[in-house]
């Protein structure tokens, strides 16, 4: 912002103390608003069978992302404010809208894709997450995904047709072909652009992809950048499988692996900066727990990537529902989306 | 008073848990429809707001002055009262709304929410009418029961009754100070200070609002948006100190000793609340510009309870309360504030003799079968 801007912005706030211009302006127009950034649905659009792409145009002041990045998204239902990671599924737009692509899952993707109506007013953060193509993007590219693990490569694919396609192999397992979110748009894709190849893989019919299997598929795949997204179980496959003398893989994990580990606990849960203190079950995200009971906590993608949720941690320890280790020490940062109370725990949040 | 030394052990725990239940059962029930309320009346208050300030642009003239005095003064206390004093005591926490949550509104007011928070939320409706500690009683200055002891400084107290209420917000502000405890030489400096800074802080924002940054937009008619200003301040004060007055002090209400606390049960805690608070009986105006405080004995219940559902459980009390034959104090405003000014009146001279903060009857013991 120039400096007269500034001063401006700065003499309107004398004018609206304790609230600021913009809580007037949103009376006006809900998306002006630079301190709690929303967007409006746009459209919803059916893809496949319990996925649907939400169109949204972001409000004033959102960054802006990069094909392939996240998107948390608060949505109230039942009046309670909920936030969802998604991936954007559309590259950058010259119309500044953005699409993220959501398979009904839960209670909040459930509502995402069969309830919510245009002209929404949803809340929308700035886009994150290192799942990204390089710059300059490299001359042979493979992308490995599965079900709804193609969503943040769609964004990439479309991305990569606005130009001179690179060599592109997509590698996409769904149940069934009704079952390929965006089907018809990629079978398009091959067909009209000769640098890029679509093996699509019906695992109902023909189970799943083993690694063994890329060098048939994709000879020469070990020369491929190459970007995976899926269930965590052919994520954690391809890892292990990887060659250490391949190039580079990117992984996106959608599911965090979360163990309801043997002994979980839980105990009673202080956080002292809201002054909430509640009961969280062993298998109960310290997150959760404290939303449950009223705390307004940082959250984040809820899967334990992105650490928007950390807090320090006073006294007690946690346990890691990834792993079930129990760990924390005083002063630990502990991210609170996949962290359970093992025993009393106090956390500065 | 009425004598409830009739309640048994058992009751007192049957009225604990009733009361529970009713709170459970609205707490369930919220969602969209009570979202939409409180946001409803947000972007009413503030429509307002915009109105009576762009009214006052033209405050030389005597019909827009007036107009835009009156419609400053509504949005003002629609600001304090339903939406300022309800959200801070966390009533919209639940909604997970950073935009409308306790820990993070501000109001337009000179007290400091954090301030405010402390001594409302936490002195007062933890010690409601307990004598000595809840600060709301006669807030420190005022004799307003017979068992608090007299003093010749109560004897003008009706004239700083008055100036209380045109002041109400100043009174509010230096209320978490703990004037008592300063005077004592048990405060802690620093900590005196740091709020003291704060009430600076936001007497400085509020009167740059109110008393120059718009006066100065409506131009040469400065001086008389600054007394338009001045004016609705003053008429929010007054009717916030009204509703609140009226909500412990009129009529049968009680105060009770410190002894009262010692192992208190959920029961008998909301026992001394119903017996320490008034309603206001009224139409849906009144509840709205109280701030639904006219409901005070179901504000002091559930402090958190979203102040919508007020008037849905009311009836619902009442019925408890003869249930038990507990008092539900209530009556209509003209009744209420008048019964409050009569006893600040009465109170500001010695006596009536021998009442002393006697220690309540506990529960009887239950009889054996």
């Amino acid at each position: 912002m120039t400096t007269p801007m500034r001063r401006l912005a700065g003499a309107a706030r004398r004018l609206t103390t304790p609230l600021l211009p913009e809580d007037y302006l949103t009376l006006i127009n809900p998306l002006w608003s630079a301190a709690d950034p929303r967007g409006r649905i746009e459209a919803v659009r059916h893809e496949a069978p319990g996925a649907a792409s939400l169109l949204i145009r972001p409000g004033t002041g959102w960054p802006g992302h990069r094909p392939g990045q996240w998107l948390k998204i608060g949505v109230d239902i039942g009046g309670v404010r909920h936030w969802r990671t998604f991936s954007l599924s559309s590259p950058p737009r010259p119309d500044g809208r953005l699409t993220i692509t959501v398979k009904a899952a839960g209670r909040v993707s459930g509502h995402l894709v069969h309830a919510i109506r245009p002209g929404t007013i949803v809340r929308i953060a700035p886009a994150d997450g290192d799942f990204v193509l390089p710059d300059p993007v490299p001359e042979r590219l493979l992308f490995l995904t599965a079900g709804s693990g193609i969503t943040p490569v769609m964004a990439m694919l479309r991305h990569l047709a606005r130009g001179t396609m690179p060599d592109t192999v997509l590698i996409h397992s769904a149940r069934t072909e009704d079952d390929v979110i965006f089907g018809a748009e990629l079978r398009e894709l091959a067909r009209s652009r000769p640098a890029f190849r679509l093996h699509e893989r019906h695992t109902a019919v023909d189970g799943r992809v083993k690694p063994a299997e890329l060098d048939d598929l994709c000879p020469g795949w070990t020369d491929r950048e190459t970007w995976a997204c899926g269930p965590a179980a052919m994520l954690d496959e391809i890892a292990a499988h990887w060659p250490a003398d391949a190039r580079r893989l990117h992984v996106e994990r959608f599911q965090p692996v979360l163990n309801a580990a043997e002994g979980a606990e839980g105990g009673r849960v202080r956080f002292t900066a809201s002054g909430v203190e509640t009961d969280a079950g062993g298998a109960t995200p310290l997150l959760e727990a404290g939303e449950g009971a009223g705390a307004l906590l940082p959250s984040g993608c809820r899967m334990g990537i992105c650490h928007s949720c950390v807090g320090r941690l006073r006294s007690g320890r946690v346990r890691d529902l990834r792993t079930g280790r129990v760990h924390g020490e005083e002063g630990d940062i502990i991210q609170t989306c996949v962290s359970a109370a093992a025993g009393a725990v106090e956390i500065e949040l | 008073m009425t004598d409830i030394s009739h309640l048994t052990a058992a009751d007192y725990e049957a009225i604990g848990r009733e009361l529970d239940a009713l709170r459970d059962e609205v707490f369930a029930d919220l969602g969209e429809a009570d979202a939409a309320y409180i946001r409803r009346v947000i972007r009413w208050q503030r429509g307002l707001e915009i109105g009576g300030r762009a009214l006052l642009m033209a405050s030389s003239l005597p019909p827009a002055w007036i107009a835009g005095t009156a419609t400053l003064a509504v949005a003002k206390i629609l600001e304090n009262m339903e939406i300022g004093h309800n959200v801070m005591h966390g009533q919209w926490d639940w909604m997970r709304d950073p935009k409308i949550h306790s820990t993070t509104w501000e109001w337009d007011n000179v007290s400091p929410a954090e301030q405010w928070k402390h001594s409302h939320n936490v002195v007062h409706h933890t010690f409601t009418n307990i004598l000595g500690m809840d600060k709301d009683v006669g807030y420190g200055i005022l004799r307003v029961a017979p068992e608090q002891a007299w003093h010749p400084a109560n004897l003008p107290q009706p004239i700083y009754n008055v100036l209380l209420a045109m002041f109400f917000e100043y009174g509010v502000a230096v209320h978490d100070l703990e004037i008592d405890k300063i005077m004592a030489g048990e405060n802690d400096p620093e900590e005196t200070k740091e709020k003291l800074r704060a009430i600076g802080r936001k007497i400085r924002r509020q009167w740059g609002k109110d008393y120059l940054a718009f006066p100065l937009l409506s131009g040469p008619q400065f001086a008389h948006t600054l007394a338009a200003n001045f004016t609705a301040n003053v008429v929010r004060n007054v009717w916030a100190h009204m509703i609140i007055f009226c909500g412990h002090f009129p009529g049968d209400v009680e105060v009770f000793g410190e002894e009262r606390l010692d192992g208190e049960t959920r029961g008998e805690w909301y026992v001394r609340q119903l017996l320490g608070s008034v309603d206001i009986s009224g139409g849906r105006v009144l509840h709205l510009m109280s701030g639904n405080l006219s409901h005070q004995i179901e504000h002091h219940l559930f402090p958190d309870m979203p102040s919508n559902r007020h008037a849905q459980i009311a009836p619902r009390v009442r019925a408890l309360c003869e249930k038990y034959g507990l008092p539900y104090h209530t009556g209509p405003l003209t009744r209420q504030v008048g019964s409050t000014w009569k006893k600040i009146v009465r109170y500001a001279f010695p006596g009536p003799r021998g009442v002393v903060p006697a220690p309540r009857p506990k529960a009887k013991p239950p009889v054996a079968a």
